[in-house]
């Protein structure tokens, strides 16, 4: 089942094409990759699902529905939620308590959200953090807070926008761990990533993408083979199987 | 479990007996003062009021007013005009008045939180917005110009919200006082309150989870002015007179935002505390400075230094650490 399709999305900031004619759809349930080099317009796309940006031209449909013009709260509110690739937590706020306000995204009473954030803690491997405040941590912690809030709104779609940036290669199997964990909740998973080893384990599917525009799109295998793509982003040496 | 389950019901029962013993204190406070320093504890739980009114919008919900005395004048005024005009219960007209306090925090908190003002530009806006307040009632010969509005003596009772001495005056601020910190203890608590704080922690992380941070600016000034109207209706009734240059005043506005800064605004007792820390220290530099007028208000501008240089949580903040270095 389709869950969500953007149909010719268009995006310049002063005459440079951030995004440009862009075609996609995201099944219900799957992984998807998003990536490209620097600049390429990535982070762009995602803050046009999530209503951060409104697109110049083109539609964005979630659900069955038209969510192009909406505003950031009422696309959480249909399902989406995101994590900023510069995390943005509650600075003040401990661990346990920035994720209780996003719970509160679905529920009314203190004491559903409080049960939902313990829950959250435990599955975040953070429990002995959950008093902490959110300035105290370490890059991979906040990092992990980041999706933990995004997740404590319940979505359906999740866009995760380099969630491990800056982790250690023991970090990342972590995180690559959890984002099993909550694909096998249901929850529909849409990730932009640099770490190659993370997104051709993780996606069933990427599109690449290049000066705002897609040059591939295919299982991953496919698109380590892809000329295009070798020559945009991967470099001459990664499509060459170890010999 | 167990244990900490016990020990949860412990903490309860000592908060309960604390407030209570609190309460005691203050109810029975006013049989030790002279007439002199009930008026000065008037002052200071009028400032804990109006401090914690303020502190709904500037504290929890991160949006610095500049101009609160707008809406404690407006209350104030608008009272007071019912009851010359009227001849209404001032208690009527504190709810008529704070209704129309609201209503001007919704409209001018619409404007700003709509065409997205924020931090010192919303500060400016709301001062901005209190002088033009102030200079249209100056001018304004129906509500009594820069004569301003003197209150009728009717007679001594609660219906006409005068009395011949100062207690009953005490014990309603008092009340007020009770009611707010009540009030906000519940907010702190609740979904209202924790959007409150999303909002002065990041408006954008806020938004990505599903807030919608212009609705909930719009509750927030709309509680604040609200409850600052009421106050007053209080002030206006206290002071017995009341004139655009006491009740609009920029110096009012930053006596209200003052305690609360000092005392750690978005806490529950940050502005009391700021208002028994500022309310002792300006009667005394004004009866030791006798003949320097705004000497205290030198001493507010260094505190404020002092407050934002070595401690920017305020006092409860302050209070807090040495707590936790001792536990």
């Amino acid at each position: 089942m389709e869950l969500l399709s953007a149909n010719n999305l268009n995006k310049s900031f002063g005459g440079l094409w951030a995004v440009r004619d862009f075609n996609f759809i995201i099944e219900l349930r799957e992984i998807v990759g998003l990536i490209g080099p620097n600049g390429a317009g990535k982070t762009t796309v995602f803050n046009l699902l999530s209503g951060f940006y409104k697109p110049d031209t083109g539609s964005i449909i979630f659900n069955g529905e038209n969510i192009t013009n909406l505003k950031p709260y009422e696309i959480c509110k249909k399902g989406v939620a995101r994590t900023f690739q510069l995390v943005k937590p509650f600075d003040n706020l401990t661990v346990h308590h920035n994720i209780r306000i996003a719970a509160y995204n679905t529920l009314n009473s203190l004491k559903g959200a409080e049960e939902t954030t313990l829950n959250l803690v435990n599955l975040l491997g953070m429990s002995n953090k959950r008093d902490y405040l959110a300035k105290d941590l370490t890059i991979a912690e906040r990092k992990r807070l980041e999706l933990g809030r995004s997740l404590a709104t319940r979505p359906t779609l999740l866009l995760l926008d380099e969630v491990m940036a800056g982790l250690n290669s023991k970090e990342v199997n972590d995180i690559i761990d959890l984002i099993y964990k909550i694909s096998d909740m249901g929850i529909t998973i849409f990730i932009i990533e640099h770490i190659m080893k993370a997104i051709m384990t993780l996606s069933q599917r990427v599109i690449v993408l290049n000066y705002g525009q897609k040059i591939c799109e295919g299982k991953p295998e496919e698109i380590s083979r892809d000329k295009k793509v070798i020559e945009a982003y991967l470099g001459e040496d990664y499509g060459i199987p170890e010999n | 479990m167990n244990f900490s389950f016990r020990n949860l019901i412990g903490n309860r029962t000592l908060k309960l007996v604390f407030i209570f013993l609190l309460l005691l204190f203050f109810l029975l406070l006013p049989t030790f003062l002279t007439s002199y320093l009930l008026h000065v504890m008037i002052i200071i739980l009028l400032y804990v009021y109006l401090g914690s009114c303020w502190d709904i919008l500037g504290g929890y919900c991160g949006q610095t007013s500049f101009g609160h005395a707008s809406f404690l004048g407006i209350g104030a005024y608008t009272s007071t005009l019912l009851l010359l005009k009227l001849n209404l219960s001032p208690w009527f007209g504190m709810i008529i008045g704070g209704v129309i306090g609201m209503l001007c925090g919704l409209f001018i908190g619409f404007l700003c939180f709509r065409y997205r003002i924020r931090e010192s530009y919303f500060a400016l806006v709301m001062l901005t917005f209190a002088e033009i307040i102030r200079l249209l009632f100056l001018n304004w010969k129906w509500v009594g110009g820069a004569n301003g509005l003197l209150i009728p003596l009717k007679e001594n009772s609660l219906y006409y919200f005068q009395f011949d001495n100062k207690l009953p005056y005490y014990y309603i601020i008092l009340l007020m006082s009770f009611f707010i910190l009540l009030f906000n203890n519940k907010l702190i608590n609740s979904k209202l309150g924790d959007f409150f704080v999303a909002i002065r922690e990041n408006e954008e992380t806020a938004e990505s989870i599903g807030i919608n941070t212009t609705k909930y600016k719009l509750v927030g000034i709309a509680l604040s002015s609200l409850f600052t109207a009421f106050g007053g209706t209080f002030y206006a009734q206290y002071l017995t007179y009341i004139d655009p240059d006491l009740t609009f005043a920029v110096g009012l506005s930053i006596e209200i935002l003052l305690r609360p800064l000092l005392g750690g605004s978005g806490t529950l007792f940050g502005p009391t505390f700021g208002a028994f820390i500022l309310g002792p220290l300006s009667e005394l530099t004004r009866s030791l400075m006798h003949g320097y007028s705004g000497v205290h208000l030198m001493i507010y501008g260094l505190l404020i230094i002092a407050v934002i240089l070595f401690f920017p949580g305020g006092i409860s903040s302050l209070l807090k650490n040495i707590m936790k270095r001792f536990a």
